[in-house]
């Protein structure tokens, strides 16, 4: 009887350790330092591959609030304005499996924050790091790379696209 | 053994049958066997038990809230933690301590009172009790993964919508509820077939006891109440998790709906909390001051007119949301007309207690506790249902401490002075009596403290659901007199339990009758065999245990070598047929863990629902495969 | 006992709540005056019932049974037909007191609100538009003429002894606009327009505050209502029409040109720049407002260097993004945005 209640209090515990709803309202910048380039393409060089940069992985994978803040920026810094709610536009479509420049989370916080030719504008240092990585993980998971039980199914606004697609690609996991 | 009960010696076979009995009845052994239980005794005292712990954890929050607010711009709490913490006390007690706390004394009293064995349906009684224990656990699973809700404890759209509040945060408060009102369900259908059918030969609907009445009416409100809770809950989870539009303004829907429809159960809900109260006062009052209670059609009439107006009162909640005038009107008229029906009860209840020898009892001290606090929150509450003053008063501090006034008073205070009033039938022993009345002063002046103060706040402009206020509102001191009766409030609880453990072990021993009370459930063992009575009862009389011994008579031949008990007519409980009571089974809890994985898996996988339900189907098919009654080989 | 001293604790408490901001028993209009008039009248009337049940109820405790009745309860446990009928028609006389009681309150309640709807659409009113947004107010004064129409925030000028129409609406969750000096809450819904008439009697700084619970900062939205005779609030009026000052300064416009080139600019709008942003507080005139983020902290100069360095401090949860603005850009910022008064 002692040693269930103390396992289910452990467990308990440990669960709080989940990823899903951690709020990070006040984000430490040294969590969310820029590098010189956030993903490299290739690690090829003349005389050799150099030291390997330290991966920069999303802060907010996985994290519900992040997604839905996310969504939130992308209406207001008005990337609706080129790339719609995902399906594209003046811009090319946000829901897609071919990234021109990668769909990895580095990559797409590298084309916010340089900008891309032919005009994607360039956001580093106009907005906050940490918005930025809300964006990506809102962009990562319009395209079902982030758990379902993080995603917001819907917005409380009207419905132009469908917001978030999974399972659009055969094999692609949730 | 014959003691427990005052029996004429010319039974035959006596000795055998009560032997029998007691081996048909025989609690199974073993940790399966624990799960397994289907006696109404257990039963109850384990919603008892888990509800009263449920309490506890409200209370903590409880503290925490107050905590915060003893001070402006206090920093103990962040925003985001207080609004958690300040939706999972609302929603513990609500749906998980208050109902589910009335549904196990009912459970644990109902077949006493009315002299049987058991419930009308011992599987389904304990498949209530398991849905509710996963319900606790499924929901406080989430509030220590951080995802405990953070909306309020009914969840405006479109704030709890997918939009505005993100996460599973909601999803665990919307399928929280399902789990609690199938439990809910449960014992409210076999609350009603058990007092309807299952009463003690003799015992007509008039001589029923007043809690018998209370436990009837609050089932059916029951019925008919959740399932708006359902709808409600329904169309946020769907809202949330399949992308449905049911309350999202932006596509057609309506966040009016779903508070129309969340207020269609919740207005009802308090009553259905607050019936069973009246209940306990009704029997309190009665045995305490050892008079039959005046007036005992009044208060069947008002209880009954009481939970019919219960269900045309719910906009009262909506009167800021911008109604037509004449909508506002109706629901203040029928708003202040309860006032009639719970004011004639109190009328009887103090007439009662005028012309009768009240013996001053903890339990009877809860009662006066009860009426003084519960009269201040009813009037309070008339003030609310006027539209203008509630215009000024609603979403402030003035409702907070309304409900608190008629919910801790008009039920809490009720539940205390039965859990003193029967705790020597459940246990054996008698509590103290001295700690008892001091429990008693400590939790009334802790309420009128930490409660009455929010009048004052609420008149001075202090909003609800707010996790700090600044210095300069004039708000800091009632805030922080309000937390002091907060802590005295706790240690009040701390009093209440001190007594319980310590009775238990050192208490007194209580007899089969230690306040020579009237209701049929002093007539047998403390605490109660798991059969009950050997011979099940005949009344005449009210007040059953008031009539002379010689001229009280038992059921003779029902057979002791297998569970069974007597169905007797709706209206003037004739026996009618014999009724075989199922034994012990794990399917209940097997069928409550196969319905569980579907309802909790569901908000995170839309297939769980499939496999939840083909897993539940088989488990029904285990319980319900045709079986022999048990019985004993002779 | 306790029981008693609860009246006169309750009535010295109550008194000192007159004269107090966001009170709602210090009535600054005819909306809340009626309801304050019909308050004080339940108060009285409840009171007075309650000390009567009270009274009972401690009476019950000090009976002493006659002998006879003391025999009849032992035996039959019921009092003797004399007192059993005495007892009858004092309930059935309190329940007609009760009833009674009830039908006058319901229609003491039922005037006052139509009197309270009388109040409406009297002549020449002002119509207001509050947008409850998270968690700030959004005000527009509405104008048949479109050059007279003003958006700003947080904080609501109206001329004293006019009639304005206030029309509720919400951007995203269920908000309540709440003035409690002047008149009862009316919530703010989503794909609904509610409506409520209020009316200053005499020149004052109201304080409002939200009031259904909607979200992270619920706490912290807050709202000014600022009576002032008509010409001062004509006077108002026609400074907040104007687009915003031109920095006269190098100072200031140093100020404002950190102010166009930060992330400033996709939320908020200053009329007369380029600045348009529509998600956030108009910040045209600024500096003439008494207070930053919805009134969470006093306008000062050193609250708003606070409040852009890090709004996460004083409200956390909201929605302003932490911007970087170096410690030589802040100053002139600062000051830019106070001179837009």
């Amino acid at each position: 009887m002692r040693i269930g209640a103390s396992v289910l209090c452990i467990a308990l515990l440990l669960a709080a350790a989940c990823q899903r709803e951690k709020r990070d309202i006040r984000p430490s910048p040294t969590n969310l330092a820029i590098y010189d380039d956030a993903a490299k393409q290739s690690t090829l060089r003349p005389g050799g591959p150099i030291t390997p940069q330290p991966v920069v992985r999303n802060p907010y994978n996985s994290s519900g609030y992040d997604i839905s803040e996310g969504q939130r920026l992308f209406q207001w810094y008005n990337c609706n304005g080129c790339h719609a709610n995902g399906g594209g536009g003046i811009g090319p479509p946000l829901i897609k499996t071919e990234w021109i420049y990668g769909g990895e989370p580095a990559n797409i916080f590298d084309t916010i924050v340089k900008g891309r030719p032919n005009g994607m504008p360039a956001w580093g240092g106009r907005i906050p790091e940490y918005q930025i990585w809300q964006i990506v993980t809102y962009v990562r998971s319009m395209n079902g790379q982030q758990p379902t039980s993080a995603m917001p199914v819907r917005a409380d606004t009207i419905e132009t696209n469908p917001q978030n697609i999974v399972n659009r690609v055969p094999g692609q996991t949730k | 053994m014959i003691a427990t009960q005052d029996l004429a010696p010319q039974i035959p076979n006596q000795a055998e049958e009560i032997e029998q009995l007691q081996r048909s009845w025989r609690h199974p052994r073993g940790v399966l066997g624990w799960l397994s239980y289907t006696t109404h005794q257990a039963i109850g005292m384990r919603y008892i038990v888990t509800a009263f712990i449920m309490l506890l954890a409200g209370g903590i929050e409880a503290l925490l809230m107050r905590t915060q607010l003893a001070r402006p711009d206090n920093n103990f709490l962040s925003p985001d933690k207080y609004n958690q913490i300040f939706t999972t006390h609302g929603t513990t007690m609500m749906f998980l301590f208050a109902v589910p706390m009335m549904e196990g004394m009912a459970v644990y009293l109902i077949p006493l009172m009315c002299g049987t064995r058991n419930v009308a349906f011992p599987r389904l009684n304990a498949f209530g009790y398991w849905m509710f224990l996963f319900g606790v656990l499924f929901l406080y699973w989430g509030v220590f993964t951080n995802a405990a809700p953070d909306m309020g404890w009914f969840a405006y759209p479109p704030l709890s919508g997918p939009q505005y509040t993100p996460g599973k945060r909601t999803d665990y408060w919307a399928q929280m509820i399902t789990f609690t009102e199938v439990s809910a369900l449960c014992v409210a259908t076999e609350i009603i077939a058990t007092i309807f059918k299952m009463r003690a030969p003799g015992m007509s609907l008039n001589r029923m006891p007043l809690y018998v009445w209370s436990m009837l009416i609050q089932s059916f409100m029951v019925i008919f109440a959740m399932p708006a809770v359902v709808v409600a809950s329904s169309y946020l989870l769907s809202d949330r998790t399949i992308a449905t539009h049911f309350v999202n303004p932006a596509e057609g829907g309506d966040p009016i709906l779903y508070q129309h429809v969340f207020w269609f159960f919740g207005h009802p809900e308090v009553y259905i909390i607050f019936l069973p109260a009246l209940g306990f006062v009704s029997a309190i009052v009665v045995a305490h001051s050892r008079r039959e209670i005046f007036g005992y059609t009044a208060m069947v009439l008002a209880q009954v007119a009481n939970g019919f107006i219960a269900f045309g009162l719910w906009v009262h909640h909506m009167f800021a949301t911008g109604l037509p005038q004449i909508g506002e009107a109706y629901f203040t008229a029928s708003s202040m007309m309860i006032a009639i029906t719970s004011g004639v009860q109190i009328f009887c209840w103090l007439a009662t207690l005028w012309a009768g020898k009240p013996r001053l009892t903890a339990a009877l001290h809860f009662v006066y506790g009860f009426v003084a606090i519960f009269v201040l929150g009813g009037l309070t509450g008339v003030v609310l249902a006027s539209v203008p003053l509630d215009w000024q008063v609603h979403d402030t501090y003035f409702v907070v401490a309304h409900f608190h006034y008629v919910l801790i008073g008009g039920a809490l205070f009720p539940l205390f002075g039965a859990f003193y009033h029967w705790f020597p039938k459940m246990t054996g022993r008698l509590m103290n009596e001295k700690l008892g009345k001091l429990n008693f002063w400590v939790l009334f002046i802790g309420f009128n403290l930490t409660f009455f103060p929010m009048h004052i706040l609420g008149l001075k402009g202090m909003p609800r659901r707010v996790y700090t206020y600044p210095t300069e509102m004039g708000w800091e001191q009632s805030s922080f007199i309000a937390t002091v009766g907060a802590y005295v409030i706790a240690l009040g609880g701390i009093l209440f339990i001190a007594n319980v453990l310590s009775s238990r072990r050192f208490g007194a021993m209580a007899g089969n009758n230690p306040w020579s009370a009237d209701s049929l459930e002093w007539a047998t063992a403390s605490p109660p065999k798991s059969y009950n009575f050997e011979y099940l009862p005949m009344v005449t009389s009210r007040y059953p245990l008031w009539v002379q011994r010689s001229e009280r008579a038992f059921v003779t031949g029902l057979r002791s070598d297998r569970r069974e008990a007597l169905v007797t007519t709706l209206m003037d409980a004739e026996p009618h047929h014999r009724y075989v009571l199922p034994t012990s089974s794990i399917w209940p809890f097997i069928t409550a863990v196969a319905v569980s994985i579907g309802f909790a898996g569901s908000i995170f996988n839309p297939w769980y629902l499939t496999w939840g339900s083909v897993l539940s189907g088989l488990a029904l098919i285990g319980w319900f495969w045709p079986r022999r009654p048990v019985e004993l080989e002779s | 006992m306790r029981r008693a001293a609860l009246p006169g604790l309750a009535l010295s408490l109550l008194l000192s709540c007159a004269g107090h901001q966001q009170s709602t028993v210090d009535p600054a209009g005819p909306q809340s005056g009626k309801i304050d008039t019909l308050w004080w009248s339940f108060f009285w009337l409840l009171g007075v019932i309650f000390v009567i049940v009270m009274a009972v109820l401690l009476l019950t405790l000090t009976r002493r049974q006659p002998d006879t009745e003391q025999e009849l309860l032992e035996s039959t446990h019921k009092p003797s037909e004399q007192t059993d009928s005495r007892i009858r028609r004092v309930v059935v006389g309190a329940t007609i007191v009760t009833i009674l009681t009830l039908f006058v309150l319901i229609v003491a309640s039922v005037g006052t609100g139509k009197a309270i709807a009388d109040l409406s659409f009297k002549k020449n009113p002002l119509t207001i538009q509050v947008t409850g947004i998270q968690w700030w107010w959004q005000i527009q004064y509405m104008s048949s003429d479109p050059s007279q129409t003003l958006v700003t925030a947080n904080e609501l000028h109206i001329p004293v002894g006019r009639p304005i129409q206030i029309l509720g609406l919400s951007q995203d969750v269920i908000h309540s606009f709440w003035v409690p000096n002047l008149h009862g809450k009316r919530d703010l819904i989503p794909s609904h327009t509610t409506n409520e008439w209020i009316e200053a009697d005499r020149p004052g700084v109201y304080r409002g505050q939200c009031a259904e619970f909607c979200g992270l900062q619920h706490a912290h939205m807050v709202l000014w209502v600022i009576a002032e005779p008509e010409d001062k609030f004509e006077a108002w009026m026609r400074a907040q029409l104007q687009p915003a000052v031109s920095p006269s300064s190098p100072d200031t416009q140093r100020g404002q040109q950190v102010f166009l080139n930060h992330a400033c600019i996709y939320c908020h709008q200053i009329r007369g720049t380029t600045a348009a942003g529509q998600n956030a507080p108009d910040l045209t005139h600024f500096g003439s407002r008494r207070g930053i983020a919805a009134n969470t902290v006093p306008n000062t100069k050193g609250n708003l260097a606070g409040w852009i360095v890090d709004p996460q401090t004083k409200k956390p949860g909201n929605h302003m993004a932490t911007i970087a603005v170096n410690s030589t850009d802040l100053q002139p910022l600062v000051d830019y945005l106070e001179s837009l008064k």
